[in-house]
This record gives structure tokens, C-alpha cells and sequence, in this order.
């Protein structure tokens, strides 16, 4: 396998803000990567170094063994594929016209142009100018536009801001056809619920810095997380809770019908063999931990890291 | 090279789209018209006067329309495509800065060519037909060289508004900069040039002063146009003064090129600098 990104102890300063601080990471041919992580976290602007928008300030970055700019690099350009954040288009051109241009521009075969439309659902408002096209749309064309070419490396910011689920269900079976191609994709994201069963790994960026790399249930397991079990029911005692507590699960209760067990995730089943025999039980939640939870949890490691050194 | 093209037909077709270039040429068309019908009425008549004077009024006037229309025309060629969102994704693309400017460049360039070409020469054919000079192969020369120092001018501009628009972070500063660009070389420069020859009470000579109009591309375009007419020569004061080699309508026509390549240059070299 060889490394089709590769950032080299990376850094990025704009003025005095610090983007991007000591960022080594290499992205093997082939791999879905998810970066995740808040707004500001440094997806955006490590997607803008891989495209050769903005240069690093210190280390070094390779994208199919060259270092990105505007002025070189065509051939490398050719094989990527960018979806931008809130993606915007020519207004007054109709979808499939937009495509044409950037089709043009890339180099790619004007005559993949209505299998694409066909592809992310825009076949019957292809001729519509995009001044009608809904935000959905919009991002549904963007994709198509990123997919020009059948390129290599596969950049997408946010790609499911915007659509409604039955999009986003398309959207990842489109990423599941491209895992099959053997294309390289990128995609970054706030939230963790939906990629979860589509990225190989995932790089987690907090504050400009890699706070975790690996696959998602390796960082799950690494995090030893707990999980949270929410029930309701109508029950004259909470006596029941003590033998569920006495699996490793804390407990507190919302008000009289609502109780909350919060454990770890090896005592999740035992817990939910014994509160489904409690009387007056009306349902059961199961809340896995949140991008949020596993975030602030590489964060304060990261940061007790640092006090320690 | 293909990218230049890419961009430059995107442009072109836009311009057809949004009835740029037919709006463009029917002005031309009325103007030209217009002035040849209504331009002997100060002599108490009307009627199609004869070419030449036609391109003495028409040269006046296009002095002061053909910049405002290439500045409204390219004012936002970067700064509209920041705003509108689009600049960042076409920057990914395999296609360089300097590529993405000189392919707007050739586009706007050439809906103002095509537009000048037809809005004027069409307006030319009719005056020549209905004032009988069809014949006249000098007055044809003329004409011709007006419609190219013309199309020259418009590209001057059109080079100064992708300055403009390379330089500023938003539209609507793009737009004010390029009314303050207008009315710079249009109106003030003239001003002061003419205030300078005033209270130096004609004493400081004229050769430096013809110099200074090489400044101002639209002073270049005048002369360039009425030096060719000898009988205009006699009544307009400052083309009277400028003599010499380098004031022979060509070598003015060539001067209206280095003020096309001086500000498209410095638009290149500052969208390279500003994107990385």
C-alpha cells in the first residue's frame, strides 16, 4: 500500500491563530478517512493544504508524492475530487451546464455527465437553472461535480449538510460503490452518527491537533466510554434500580417515571436483561456515546498529555 | 492554454446570455446613427452628414461610454466569483490563477470586440451607403481604425477593472473603485492638464505636457484618432500640441496596448500572490 496523503509534522498559522500544530497522518490508497471534530477543529483547513490552497507554515505535506500548489501539480489536480463546504454554483446555468464547464476544465469526458445527474438524483431538474435548485440539490450537484473525472482522491467537506435522510442514505451507498473503485475518500463531519459504518478510520482533530487516529471501535474501545440507558415506566418504587446499579451502572434519577443508568458498555446487556423484567416498564433507550463524548474525551487526554510533559 | 479557452468561451456565451453583448452593440448602433443624423443640427439641418465628421463626434463621445461600459463589464471578474462562492472550487480545478484571469480577460475582451465591431461597423456600412461615400477607401481606413483603437480602449479598461477587482475584498468597493477609475481618466486628468498649461501661462512648452497625455489611455485613444484628420488637428487644442513620431496613429495605437498588458500584468501577478 503506498500513502496517497501524508502530512509531515504539519503546522498552519493564520496570523496568530494556530490552525494546525504538529499534524503527521498518512492516508493509504483506497481508505475511507473521516476527520471529525467540531467547527474550528482543522478539517476545512487541512482539506485546503491537500488541495494546494494555502501552504503549511512549518512541516511538510504530500498528496500523490508532490507537494500541492496552484502553479503545479496539474496531473495530481486532474485525479482530485473537491466538494467544498457550503458549495455555491453559476446561478443563472442549469445544472447540467455548470457540469459541462467544470467537466471542460478538468479534462474529464463530457459524456459521463448524464449518468452523474442520473447518479445523485438531479436527472429531471438537470436543464433547471441552479437559482431554483434547493440547498439539497445544490449539494447533491456539487457532488456530481466532485465525482468528474472518476477521481483518485476524493475530498468532501460536510457532504451530508443539507440532505434530507433518504439523500444522505444515497450518498453513503454512493460512497460504498466508490470504496468498490478503489478511490480514496476524505470526508470530514461533525457529527459521528451515519458515517460511523462507512469510514475505514477516523482521524478526530481538536483544536488544530490529531487527537486520535484509528478505526472507530478501536477509539470507542480506546476511550472505554460509558454508555447511557434511559427508561420510563410507572412504578410506585425505584427499589428494582439497586440490582441494575450493581452492575456498574450509576444511576440518577430525572423525576418519578424517568431514570437514567449511566455504565460501561460490557455491563450494557446484563442491565437490559434485568430492566426488562422490572413491572410498569413503558421503554428503554439506549444511548451509545456521542462524537461529543468521545471528543472531550481525546481532548482531556490530550491535555493531560501535555501537563504531564 | 486550453484552460485560456475554457474560461474565455464560458465568459463569451454568459455574455450572450445575459444580453451583454446585444445591449452593447445596439448603443453603439444608436450612437453612431444618432450622431451622424443629429450632428449637423447645431448648422441648422439635419440629416446623414459624411463619415469623417462622424468620427470626429463619434471619437468624442466613446471616450467617455467605451471605459464605463468596460469597467461595468469587469468590475467583479474575481471579486463576483469570491462573493458568488465559486473562486475556491474553480482553484482546485487543474487551472492556474494567471489561466482563470487571462481566460476572463479574452471572454469580456471579446464580447466588447464583437459588440464594437457590429455596433459601430454595421452603423458605419448604413452612414456610408445613405451619405453616398462608399467609394472613399481613406475614409474606410479611418473608419477602420477607429473601430480597432476603439475596441483598444474598451480592452484598457477591461485590463484596469480586473485590477480593480483583484484588489478589493468586495463587490460593491469593486464597483466604487471603478467609478473613481472612471471619472480619474475620463474627466479629472484632462482637468489638470489643462489647469497646468493655464497658470504656467503657456510658458512651459508643450512637449513635456503631449508626453503626459501618453499617462491617460483615453487621451492615447483621442489622439490617436483625431491625429489622423488633418482639418481636426487646426481646432482642437490639445491634439494640436502633441507632435512627433510617437504620436502617429499607429505608435498611439501600440501605446493603447501596453495599457492593456501593464494592468492585466499587475491583476496576474497580484491574484497570484492573494489565492496562496
Amino acid at each position: 500500500m503506498t500513502a496517497i496523503v501524508e502530512f509531515i509534522e504539519l503546522g498552519k498559522r493564520f496570523g496568530s491563530v494556530q490552525a494546525l500544530a504538529q499534524l503527521t497522518l498518512s492516508v493509504q490508497a483506497g481508505e475511507i478517512i473521516g476527520l471529525l471534530g467540531h467547527n474550528g477543529a482543522g478539517k476545512t483547513t487541512s482539506m485546503k493544504l491537500i488541495l494546494g490552497l494555502i501552504r503549511p507554515s512549518e512541516g511538510q505535506i504530500r498528496v500523490m508524492g508532490v507537494t500541492p500548489s496552484l502553479q503545479l501539480g496539474h496531473e495530481q489536480r486532474r485525479c482530485i475530487g473537491f466538494l467544498p463546504e457550503n458549495v455555491r454554483f453559476y446561478e443563472q446555468l442549469s445544472g447540467r451546464e455548470v457540469l459541462r464547464y467544470f467537466a471542460r476544465l478538468k479534462g474529464a469526458a463530457v459524456s459521463q455527465i448524464g449518468q452523474l445527474l442520473e447518479q445523485v438524483g438531479l436527472a429531471a431538474a438537470a436543464d433547471r437553472r441552479v437559482r431554483t435548485y434547493s440547498k439539497g440539490m445544490r449539494q447533491r450537484l456539487g457532488l456530481a461535480q466532485a465525482l468528474l473525472g472518476e477521481p483518485r482522491l476524493l475530498m468532501l467537506d460536510e457532504p451530508t449538510a443539507g440532505l434530507d435522510p433518504a439523500a444522505t442514505c444515497e450518498f453513503y451507498s454512493t460512497l460504498d460503490e466508490l470504496r468498490g473503485r478503489g478511490t480514496t475518500v476524505l470526508l470530514s463531519s461533525h457529527v459521528l452518527p451515519g458515517i460511523e459504518g462507512h469510514v475505514d478510520r477516523a482521524a478526530i482533530l481538536g483544536g488544530g491537533r490529531l487527537l486520535a487516529f484509528g478505526s472507530l471501535d478501536a477509539l470507542r474501545a480506546q476511550a472505554a466510554l460509558p454508555l447511557t440507558i434511559r427508561v420510563r415506566g410507572q412504578w410506585s418504587s425505584t427499589g428494582w434500580a439497586e440490582s441494575i446499579s450493581a452492575t456498574g451502572m450509576s444511576l440518577r434519577q430525572i423525576d418519578p417515571q424517568h431514570l437514567e443508568f449511566t455504565g460501561p458498555e460490557s455491563a450494557k446487556l446484563t442491565a437490559l436483561r434485568l430492566l426488562l423484567e422490572v413491572q410498569g416498564l413503558q421503554d428503554v433507550d439506549v444511548l451509545p456515546p456521542s462524537l461529543d463524548a468521545l471528543y472531550a474525551h481525546f481532548n482531556r487526554e490530550s491535555a493531560g498529555r501535555e501537563k504531564v510533559s | 492554454m486550453n484552460s485560456v479557452l475554457i474560461v474565455a468561451g464560458k465568459e463569451f456565451r454568459d455574455g450572450l446570455r445575459n444580453r451583454w453583448v446585444l445591449a452593447i452593440t445596439l448603443v453603439f448602433a444608436f450612437l453612431a446613427l444618432g450622431i451622424s443624423y443629429f450632428g449637423a443640427a447645431a448648422s441648422g439641418s439635419v440629416g446623414f452628414t459624411s463619415l469623417a465628421t462622424t468620427i470626429v463626434s463619434l471619437a468624442s463621445l466613446a471616450i467617455f461610454l467605451i471605459p464605463l461600459i468596460a469597467l461595468l463589464l469587469s468590475y467583479d471578474t474575481v471579486v463576483g466569483e469570491e462573493e458568488q462562492g465559486t473562486l475556491l472550487l474553480l482553484l482546485t480545478y487543474p487551472l492556474t490563477p494567471a489561466q482563470l484571469l487571462i481566460g476572463k480577460f479574452v471572454g469580456h475582451a471579446a464580447i466588447l470586440a464583437v459588440s464594437t465591431l457590429v455596433g459601430f461597423g454595421g452603423a458605419g456600412l448604413l452612414i456610408g451607403m445613405l451619405s453616398g461615400e462608399m467609394a472613399n477607401a481613406g475614409l474606410w481606413e479611418a473608419f477602420g481604425f477607429f473601430i480597432l483603437s476603439a475596441i483598444l480602449l474598451g480592452w484598457c479598461f477591461i485590463a484596469i477593472a480586473q485590477l480593480i477587482s483583484v484588489l478589493v475584498g468586495e463587490k460593491s468597493r469593486a464597483a466604487g473603485l471603478a467609478l473613481i477609475a472612471w471619472f480619474w481618466f475620463v474627466l479629472v486628468f484632462d482637468l489638470l492638464l489643462l489647469g497646468i498649461l493655464v497658470m504656467g501661462e503657456g510658458r512651459s512648452g508643450g512637449q513635456w505636457l503631449s508626453w503626459l497625455l501618453l499617462l491617460n489611455p483615453t487621451d492615447v485613444f483621442r489622439l490617436a484618432n483625431l491625429a489622423g484628420f488633418e482639418a481636426v488637428r487646426e481646432y482642437t487644442g490639445l491634439a494640436a500640441i502633441a507632435t512627433g513620431p510617437l504620436f502617429r496613429p499607429y505608435a498611439l495605437a501600440a501605446i493603447l496596448v501596453v495599457w492593456i498588458a501593464v494592468p492585466l500584468s499587475l491583476a496576474v501577478w497580484r491574484f497570484r500572490h492573494k489565492v496562496v
